[in-house]
């Protein structure tokens, strides 16, 4: 279909990735700067009570680790949380927008904000973008109509599960989940689920690592842990 | 995990999905009969060679008696999915009376076809309205037909002999039922990207009823 060229009217500008393309392929052994990605294992679910979220703390540059140990759960509200995957800033930035959004929504409505609405948000932004946005979201609360789970895709397709990983680490995670996951379970056993979840993705994929964060949302409120556990310690270097 | 960017080709049969990308990989069928329809899928969501979601639901409702079976890039669906409850509601509310499954399957059928270069999916639309009672409509690649039955998603490809045999116009709501599980069963067992449980929707004018038919209750048939 042949377009009229149109001045840029804001947002982003896609121009560079053609010619980005170009360059790495006609001028050998040229890289070009790519968006630092988390590889990661981010994990929820849900339980009697409420919804247990997880994640590892590793951030990557290709094969470096840049931060050992950044935090994935980000605050959207009160009674809700998201774990990112995928590319670091675009998980950053989104879920610090959606925040925003929530906040002035609430204030809007009058009412006490809903999983369904930050899911909705979300995909709706992230389809916008075509899948450029590289974020994967898992996102979890309690509200009004009871705890919820959503996954959301950087295309902006979504799924609302009992339990779900995303991530590099995803494998591994859902390995464990599908193997002991029931219904309705209690908040110990549910949260040693979740730890033992990332663990399996900190311990399978070189993408993640360090220490396993937890959230717990639930009626009553959130509790954020952490470092609850560190499957893989540094060995000390022997005195020599 | 970076979703790859796809060159989209005009072609819904050429585009297969880049590494990452979410696809509804699927099996959906939809029947009509005397008063009503049943619509069926499975219940697969794979991104490469991963499946995302085994129990996801491919059938949505666009209105109280009005469904729609999603397929393809999962994103486009579910979007397109959205974009037409909303325009219906809207619709519905204008009418003061619910739309007719003609203006359904017509909303969808725009937006498919206005943004056919950019989209990959292909919504099937059923339903029952009180004018023509139960009407199935395919909207593949933005255009519109009503059929006595349908069949779609990559699934969809191994039950064609199936259908074309086994349908017979004049058939029971139980009798339909059995025909759209037997063949998304079937289709089931042969495609990789299809799998997980029958999701089952009869509507008729009394309203909508859902089943969910889970692995054991599966209909068997000759396995290797």
């Amino acid at each position: 279909m042949l377009h009229s060229a149109r001045e840029p009217q804001g947002g982003f500008s896609f121009e560079n990735c053609q010619r980005n393309a170009f360059l790495e392929s006609s001028l050998k052994g040229l890289r070009v700067p790519h968006a630092r990605k988390t590889g990661t294992t981010i994990a929820g679910l849900v339980f009697e009570g409420g919804v247990i979220l997880g994640a590892d703390t590793r951030a990557t540059n290709d094969s470096v680790v840049a931060n050992k140990n950044c935090e994935k759960i980000h605050f959207i509200a009160p009674n809700i949380y998201c774990c990112g995957a995928g590319v670091a800033a675009d998980a950053e930035m989104t879920t610090q927008l959606m925040a925003s959004n929530m906040e002035l929504h609430a204030l809007s409505t009058g009412r006490k904000p809903r999983v369904a609405t930050v899911s909705r948000m979300l995909r709706q932004m992230l389809f916008r973008y075509q899948g450029h946005i590289g974020a994967s979201l898992i996102i979890g609360g309690v509200d009004i109509t009871g705890p919820h789970l959503y996954s959301v895709h950087p295309h902006g397709s979504y799924s609302h599960l009992l339990f779900t990983a995303m991530g590099s680490g995803q494998g591994p995670a859902i390995s464990v989940l599908e193997d002991r996951f029931k219904p309705d379970m209690t908040l110990e056993e549910g949260q040693q689920l979740v730890v033992e979840a990332v663990t399996a993705g900190i311990l399978e994929d070189l993408g993640s690592g360090s220490n396993v964060d937890v959230c717990v949302i639930t009626q009553a409120g959130i509790k954020i842990q952490r470092a609850v556990s560190t499957p893989a310690v540094l060995s000390k270097r022997s005195e020599t | 995990m970076h979703s790859a960017v796809r060159m989209l080709e005009s072609s819904y049969f050429g585009n297969l999905p880049g590494v990452g990308e979410v696809h509804t990989g699927t099996t959906i069928m939809a029947v009509e009969f005397d008063g009503g329809v049943v619509v069926g899928s499975d219940s697969r969501v794979s991104a490469g060679e991963a499946v995302v979601n085994r129990v996801f639901n491919k059938l949505a409702p666009l209105h109280q008696r009005i469904y729609c079976a999603l397929s393809g890039s999962a994103a486009d669906a579910q979007a397109i999915a959205d974009m037409a409850t909303y325009q219906l509601e809207l619709h519905g509310m204008e009418l003061e009376e619910p739309p007719l499954v003609l203006s359904a399957a017509n909303t969808v059928r725009n937006i498919t076809y206005k943004y056919r270069e950019e989209l990959s999916a292909h919504l099937m639309v059923a339903g029952w309205d009180p004018y023509e009672g139960g009407q199935v409509y395919g909207t593949l690649e933005g255009m519109l037909i009503r059929q006595p039955f349908a069949i779609g998603g990559s699934g969809s490809s191994y039950i064609y002999g199936y259908v074309d045999a086994t349908y017979k116009p004049g058939m029971s709501p139980k009798e339909c039922q059995q025909f759209t599980t037997n063949a998304i069963a079937l289709a089931m067992g042969r495609d990789g990207s299809s799998g997980g449980v029958i999701y089952l929707v009869t509507i008729t004018a009394a309203g909508t009823k859902q089943e969910i038919i889970l692995g054991k209750e599966l209909p068997q048939f000759y396995d290797e």
